[in-house]
């Protein structure tokens, strides 16, 4: 989102598209998590970790000097209250621990808030219990105190409710893939391959072929001078179109390529091959980012690549096994349908795929 | 042409689609004379396997002659009378050249519903839901099969239909589940269920050199067949005698040496524990229920195996880990590689080893396909397996 404020502490490629971060050339099977997964983001800002302490410290003192706060609110130090501000305590340490410890304490903050209510209500009860040795003064004074706080704790609970964790700020080590709520859409797919790396680049190293097996593009046209012209499908028969430019090319081992920075379409893409152990033959990891570039129409396309359901692209690849394996795509009676679903019983001719028409 | 379809759980329904065509160039068409109702298809039957459409044809044991062959078939002819294998595998990705076919890796072209729903994708079966790739069966008059020249077993006119038709599925289904007991000198082979597939697993188990079958069924006339038939020394009835006190008995407190689990996902256990996995699975909070595989576990031999055979669909509750752990006890399991059973169990059966038609007990037109799911599915009749004849 194009004026989402990036939380401390997390990369965020933002929306101007001066910058892309480079996609990670290294299979991260063998390697382990690339650098940008390592991060783990804190949302807290200053008055967030003020009241994580705060609680911890009220919490202390309402369990290990009691009477103390009884007297300092105007509370007449009976057992019944002292025992009361005790359970008190403990609910502040639990919500301070979780504030301070959650990268994101979202429900910890709101839980403060359910506490401050707990407390007034409480407060307000003793001040207008007139038959028991209250201060009235210390009370008021001390509800308004906790009235403050509330205050507080509820614009920084609303603050972290509305703000969203980038697509790229995940757990330290995960592998979540997919997306992002700031628009980004995120693919990758393995496969292996029974063949050399130098058979499977010989493919891939001619992007016009990407749209073969690459379900979701429509075409992919070399202009020259690694260059290229994209067109993927978007629904209703529209299509969204695109020049990119090859970053990286290693012969058998590396492909990247990325959507020039004028473009609607914020595309980056990389495809890895490496030996696999034994007789197993080639390892093939392939990515695709597709970020928004801001405004109304990068929005509108960022949610037709949101519409590429998980696991579309292990079916590219394997549909590029079986290119490789076996010299064509393998269809069912169902896969070989123009409409889909469809039930698993022959296709009469004209609703088969033009492609299988044809032959 | 005519072909039977799944049309909603309980009902199958013989309706009129459209004849199939070659889609790759290595397929072939087979005019199918002979088909038969699996076991497993009453699974689909019964509504536990998800992925099914309206208007799947159903059936993955077939045979019959080749009719059209794709422009890249080399070696099957048209007028070729072959029996077809139930899982699809292409034969040159690495799990087909490891011999395990039904774990071929390019077969399954909505490997990715299988994904999701298993972690990876097995291969494709013909005619048994969308997540095996959505291929059409064939408990049909005519069915596309992929990889002509790597599936379909061409067959001698000395071999009958009925005795052929076996290969497809059960007989090496059983076989490989005897298998994978590892069977020896000696050895006491359990096998729960005495099914099409329970009654192979045993007669298997003969031919692979066991001292002893245990057969386990509640039906008399399966527990009889599985006798004078299949081979079995001993037979319980589970719903008589408990089984695994039964078992203790008869191995000197041992336990058999191999278990088959031939039963399944839908197992029936008496008593409480088979209330609870009925409740369970009902509420869908276990998609199987798994009596029998728990008392197979429990009961096998230290330090030797229980091979399961029976069909699963998903999760199962209450698996008896400790047992298996703390005992050295090995599972194995597998759909059937049927392609490497054909050859050497059709030698088999033209030395007159074995007759595998003896499990046959009814006999249909595939137009009454819809009688022969409801008598097998509810053991009518004495029924044991259903083969259904096209008009050809």
């Amino acid at each position: 989102m194009a004026t989402q404020q990036a939380p401390n502490g997390t990369r965020h490629n933002g929306s101007d598209g001066a910058t892309h971060r480079p996609m990670t050339n290294a299979p991260r099977s063998w390697k382990g998590a690339p650098e940008h997964y390592s991060e783990t983001p804190d949302w807290k800002d200053g008055t967030t970790k003020f009241l994580g302490w705060f609680s911890i410290g009220l919490g202390l003192a309402e369990i290990f000097a009691p009477r103390q706060v009884a007297k300092l609110v105007g509370i007449s130090d009976e057992d019944e209250y002292v025992g009361t501000l005790r359970q008190f305590g403990v609910r502040e340490i639990a919500a301070g621990l979780g504030i301070l410890t959650r990268p994101k304490p979202t429900y910890w903050l709101w839980s403060r808030v359910g506490g401050d209510a707990i407390d007034l209500a409480w407060l307000t009860r003793r001040l207008r219990d007139s038959e028991e040795d209250n201060d009235s003064t210390k009370l008021l004074a001390a509800i308004t105190a906790v009235l403050g706080v509330t205050a507080l704790d509820i614009i920084q609970g609303t603050k972290l409710t509305s703000e969203k964790l980038p697509s790229t700020g995940h757990d330290e080590g995960s592998f979540q893939v997919g997306k992002g709520d700031d628009g980004t859409v995120r693919l990758e797919a393995q496969v292996t391959v029974g063949a050399s790396p130098a058979e499977c680049y010989e493919f891939w190293k001619n992007l016009e072929n990407l749209p073969r097996v690459v379900g979701h593009l429509e075409s992919v046209r070399t202009l020259g001078e690694g260059r290229s012209h994209w067109k993927a499908k978007a629904p209703a028969g529209l299509s969204v179109e695109w020049d990119a430019e090859v970053i990286e090319d290693r012969p058998n081992e590396y492909i990247a390529w990325h959507a020039l920075e004028h473009e609607q379409v914020d595309n980056l893409g990389s495809v890895t091959f490496v030996p696999a152990p034994g007789d197993r033959g080639t390892e093939i990891h392939l990515e695709m980012e597709y970020h928004p570039r801001g405004g109304a129409i990068g929005a509108r396309i960022a949610n037709l690549f949101k519409k590429i359901p998980q696991g579309a692209l292990m079916m590219d690849l394997r549909r590029f096994k079986q290119l490789i394996e076996l010299g064509e795509v393998v269809q069912s009676d169902a896969t070989a349908s123009r409409k889909m679903p469809h039930p698993a019983q022959p296709n009469a001719t004209n609703e088969l795929k033009s492609e299988l028409r044809a032959q | 042409m005519r072909a039977n379809c799944w049309e909603g759980a309980k009902h199958v329904k013989v309706e009129t689609v459209p004849d199939p065509q070659i889609l790759n160039s290595t397929d072939c068409i087979v005019k199918i004379s002979t088909t038969c109702i699996c076991g497993s298809d009453l699974h689909l039957f019964n509504g536990f396997v998800p992925t099914m459409e309206h208007g799947d044809i159903m059936g993955h044991e077939f045979m019959g002659e080749v009719v059209e062959v794709g422009k890249n078939v080399k070696k099957l002819k048209t007028g070729d009378r072959v029996v077809v294998p139930f899982p699809i595998a292409c034969g040159k990705c690495y799990s087909c050249k490891k011999g395990m076919t039904s774990l071929c890796e390019n077969s399954n072209p909505n490997a990715h519903i299988a994904a999701a729903i298993m972690g990876h994708s097995p291969s494709g079966v013909f005619g048994y839901s969308h997540m095996l790739g959505g291929f059409a069966g064939g408990q049909a008059e005519y069915a596309r099969v992929p990889f002509a020249d790597f599936g379909p077993l061409k067959l001698p006119d000395s071999v009958t239909d009925e005795q052929a038709v076996m290969l497809a599925d059960i007989f090496p289904t059983g076989y490989m589940g005897a298998e994978m007991c590892d069977i020896g000198p000696g050895d006491t082979i359990a096998v729960w269920g005495c099914g099409p597939v329970g009654q192979f697993a045993i007669a298997s188990a003969k031919l692979l050199g066991a001292e002893r079958v245990i057969a386990i069924d509640r039906f008399p006339y399966r527990l009889r067949l599985a006798r004078e038939r299949a081979g079995a020394d001993i037979t319980i009835n589970y719903e008589e005698t408990s089984v695994m006190e039964a078992l203790r008995e008869l191995t000197g407190g041992r336990g058999p040496d191999g278990c088959i689990d031939a039963v399944g996902l839908e197992a029936h256990t008496p008593g409480l524990v088979g209330l609870y996995d009925k409740a369970k699975q009902s509420m869908r909070w276990e998609n199987d229920r798994p009596g029998a595989l728990r008392e197979a576990i429990m009961s096998v031999a230290n330090g030797r195996t229980v091979s399961v055979i029976g069909v699963y669909s998903g999760f199962i509750d209450k698996f008896p880990m400790g047992s298996l752990t703390n005992r050295s006890v090995t599972i194995k399991s597998g759909q059937c590689h049927v392609h490497r059973y054909m050859q050497p169990l059709l030698d088999r059966i033209e030395r007159g080893e074995i007759d595998p038609s003896f499990v046959i007990t009814h006999q249909m037109k595939l137009e009454d396909a819809a009688v022969g799911y409801d008598i097998f599915t509810h053991k009518d009749d004495e029924c044991l397996k259903v083969v259904l004849k096209t008009g050809h």
